[in-house]
């Protein structure tokens, strides 16, 4: 099970991103091994349609479920139609969203 | 007509420069077209406009992706298996069926507006109108400008410096920029001039809503020696006739504007 939260740094204890398409990082946390990984969101400097490019990059990385601040329709669109969970939370840093995550506290987004 | 900043003027300064001009008035603003509003043409024609949007074959389709990382515009995504479109991104180039192996793309027409056809008194009246709703432009400002006519057109622009500006410029013979004396006017007016700078276009300025006859436009365009063809007071009564679908040449105390404003256009433009 592995999760992207948009942050805006590359450590646990950075804060997290409310925007999604235009982030500057996703952190990648895997469940089963507590692994951590963090990748560039090349997304962020796109001309048009961020949101649609950084889904298909977080798609690249096998991951289950988001954790973004809001998402946008076109974004909200391309992850549904994968199958991915939507999780929205306020601003806090990426190791207690992580928690949070596990405690299944976090609010699914239906849109 | 361009301006810059919005709201200096450029629909004003275009309808009535056009009745005193005899030119054909062309409203290429297709988000908000609002010339006919004054000049009330009659309708002959409606054309509509039709852009190509890529239609994915399934059965074809390899999973390559290819069209989906060509794509600039994000209008093609991976969602699971399939291959997503987003209609309103999508600028028609055409690439993503050149890029793909396997003849899966091929396009269907989508209607993203109109363009109308009229005559006001005795001048040609053209305007685009974009569906609401549609986010890209530019294939409707370059049908509505393509085909103009030999005589004189007033192509009262899209404000900014925009993508749909620089298309109407590439239209344009010369090219006027109405403005107005505030910090605003001339922020943008300087992101206008820089503009048609660029694109080697001989320009003048119109100066709207003047309250003092030394004011900072004046003085900029003074340094930089650039060309008053104009210039339109700050005056209550000129917002009453416009906020009420009027055009200012029909009153006699504002037609001098105009038939100067046309003459110095002649004189220092359109006889280069």
């Amino acid at each position: 099970m592995k999760i992207a939260i948009s942050s805006q740094g590359k450590e646990e204890n950075s804060l997290m991103d409310s925007r999604f398409g235009r982030c500057e990082y996703f952190c990648i946390y895997d469940i089963e091994d507590d692994g951590f990984k963090v990748i560039e969101n090349t997304a962020i400097n796109s001309n048009a349609g961020a949101g649609i490019e950084a889904a298909n990059l977080v798609l690249k990385e096998n991951i289950d479920a988001i954790v973004t601040g809001n998402i946008g329709p076109h974004a909200n669109e391309v992850l549904k139609r994968s199958n991915i969970k939507i999780f929205t939370s306020d601003v806090k840093k990426i190791s207690d969203i992580i928690n949070e995550y596990k405690g299944n506290k976090l609010k699914e987004f239906n849109n | 007509m361009l301006s810059g900043k919005g709201g200096t003027g450029k629909t004003l300064v275009s309808t009535n420069l056009a009745l005193c001009m005899e030119a054909n008035y062309v409203d290429a603003d297709v988000e908000e077209p609002n010339g006919f509003i004054f000049l009330k043409p009659k309708i002959e024609n409606i054309d509509n406009v039709e852009v190509d949007i890529p239609s994915i074959d399934t059965n074809r389709c390899q999973k390559c992706y290819k069209c989906v990382s060509f794509c600039d515009f994000n209008a093609l995504a991976i969602a699971k298996d399939d291959i997503l479109v987003f209609d309103k991104l999508c600028h028609s180039c055409g690439g993503c069926k050149i890029v793909c192996d396997y003849g899966a793309i091929s396009y269907k027409k989508k209607k993203i507006g109109i363009i109308e056809k009229g005559t006001c008194r005795n001048i040609k009246c053209l305007r685009g109108v974009l569906n609401i709703g549609e986010a890209i432009s530019s294939s409707l400002v370059k049908k509505l400008l393509s085909n103009l006519s030999s005589e004189i057109n007033i192509i009262d622009s899209a404000p900014g410096t925009s993508c749909n500006v620089v298309n109407t410029l590439s239209y344009a013979g010369c090219a006027i920029l109405v403005t107005e004396p505030t910090e605003f006017g001339l922020h943008d007016l300087k992101r206008a001039i820089t503009l048609v700078e660029n694109l080697k276009i001989p320009f003048g300025v119109v100066i709207n809503r003047v309250i003092k006859h030394d004011n900072i436009i004046k003085k900029y365009c003074e340094n930089k020696n650039i060309k008053i063809l104009g210039e339109i007071n700050y005056d209550k009564k000129i917002a009453e006739l416009y906020s009420n679908g009027n055009l200012l040449i029909d009153n006699d105390s504002y037609k001098k504007v105009f038939i100067d404003l046309s003459k110095n256009i002649k004189e220092h433009l359109l006889c280069r």
